[in-house]
């Protein structure tokens, strides 16, 4: 049924790399949101000015931008690493920047600074007292970090976390552009070759807005997790 | 003149990459991007405006398209939109035979109905937010003075409501700045395209998206601080009284 002049396949593929690409993304965003907001908050000079250059600079850059900076100049990188390794030491070695891996990677790097925003905001929100009595229960700073601000956080953090991963999920488009095969990519390669545009855009766009449903419905549930003890909704 | 050009030949002197050539590439692609970006947003400004308040009525037949208008250019992604568009503008009957087609051929103009369209969902949606807003005070107090419903929309609703989107329809310019980046990908050459083109001749992706990143960053802190000034002029009356 879903034939589409044999691209019907393919396309299924490229909507399975572009849902892997982006969950793969959010994972490392979590990650990196998760780091930058600990190192807005440290008392570390350094590590604050660290965090702030990363959040304004990849903020105020587009994404597309971003991503052939480090796509492109990063296989260069890379290459000069490689081939001081081999005048050094004599070690033939050479790593290519695999293309879902570089995605996944500039993805994560730039939605690592929205997250980080977001997590911070989150952090501040949550009482102050509630920390101070973990404290007091003698719980190490991990344990604090584990069972108090971290579930409290959350709460906080969601809508952001829902905003920034509806936004993640439309910039893996870009991806193809760099020469990742997702489905916008075997879209936009099935519309030129057949002339028929919409029988594989539109399909496409549709895939997107089902994720995004899908993901909204996700994420409701998940808050009402969170939001347990907080009375109201 | 003659003196500029001195100048700048000495500050590019020994220069392979940046010579008056490629930075003439940039001015172009920065020209390019100001048109795209400030011609989609004005469009767009104005659409949003009375599909917002649409958007907020209470009659299903106006508020549900609206709602699926919104849905699916805020749930899908631009570039998606763009192709669309662009590959999609030639499958119009007749189309080819209108005054329309030399500026529908370029990619200009599909990139310049994408952009709006993209613009003014979201647009409309920050602005249903602030309609919807609006204190239940204000609105009885404009009916207690007799005002139509037009005239309320014009008088009270509107001004608050436009002041309370400030702040989010300012993330929306610099959202919209960014995403015209993916213009270059249907051939054009705006501040991307330049730096592609630059990257793909001297095979230089730090040269060329390192100083594109840069021009783009200078734009969106002068968008930044241009808003927060707005904002202080217009919401004065908010600010805590010292």
């Amino acid at each position: 049924m879903l034939d589409l002049h044999g691209y019907g396949p393919r396309l299924l593929e490229g909507a399975g790399v572009t849902l892997q690409l982006a969950v793969l993304s959010l994972a490392l965003a979590v990650l990196l949101g998760l780091l930058t907001a600990s190192a807005r908050m440290s008392r570390n000079w350094l590590l604050q000015r660290i965090a702030i250059l990363y959040t304004t600079v990849i903020r105020g850059v587009p994404d597309l931008v971003l991503m052939m900076l480090l796509f492109f100049g990063g296989q260069m990188a890379l290459n000069v690493v490689t081939d001081a390794v081999y005048d050094r030491f004599g070690v033939d070695w050479y790593v290519n920047l695999n293309a879902f891996a570089a995605g996944a990677l500039t993805i994560g790097f730039i939605f690592g600074a929205y997250m980080g925003e977001t997590f911070r905001g989150a952090f501040m929100a949550v009482d102050h007292g509630q920390i101070e009595a973990g404290k007091a229960y003698g719980m190490s700073p991990w344990l604090v970090f584990r069972r108090i601000r971290f579930p409290q956080m959350m709460r906080h953090a969601l809508p952001g976390i829902s905003n920034n991963w509806m936004v993640l999920l439309k910039t893996t488009a870009l991806v193809s552009v760099i020469g990742l095969t997702d489905m916008v990519r075997v879209a936009a390669e099935a519309s030129r070759a057949t002339h028929e545009p919409f029988t594989f855009l539109i399909p496409v766009a549709a895939v997107y807005l089902l994720i995004a449903s899908v993901s909204e419905w996700l994420f409701a549930r998940l808050q009402k997790r969170y939001d347990v003890g907080f009375g109201g909704h | 003149m003659p003196d500029i050009t001195l100048w700048f030949q000495d500050l590019l002197a020994g220069n392979v990459i940046f010579t008056p050539q490629t930075l003439g590439y940039y001015w172009d692609g920065l020209v390019t991007t100001t048109q795209l970006v400030f011609l989609s947003l004005v469009i767009g400004l104005v659409l949003a405006v009375p599909l917002a308040i649409g958007r907020s009525s209470e009659r299903r037949w106006i508020s549900l398209p609206i709602y699926l208008y919104t849905y699916v250019f805020r749930g899908t992604p631009l570039l998606i939109q763009l192709y669309i568009i662009y590959y999609g503008v030639v499958f119009f009957d007749g189309i080819q035979e209108t005054f329309l087609w030399p500026m529908l051929r370029e990619a200009f103009y599909p990139a310049l109905i994408a952009f709006t369209l993209n613009t003014a969902a979201y647009t409309t949606e920050i602005f249903r937010g602030a309609i919807k807003a609006t204190g239940r005070g204000e609105i009885e107090a404009a009916r207690a003075y007799g005002m139509s419903d037009a005239l309320m929309m014009r008088r009270i609703i509107l001004p608050s409501a436009f002041r309370r989107a400030l702040p989010a329809y300012g993330n929306e310019v610099i959202f919209m700045l960014h995403a015209s980046a993916i213009a270059s990908v249907v051939t054009l050459m705006d501040l991307t395209g330049a730096a592609r083109f630059v990257y793909a001749r001297f095979y230089a992706p730090f040269e060329a998206f390192l100083f594109v990143a840069a021009i783009y960053l200078c734009l969106t802190f002068a968008i930044l601080y241009f808003f927060r000034w707005l904002e202080k002029r217009l919401l004065a009356h908010l600010r805590p009284q010292s």
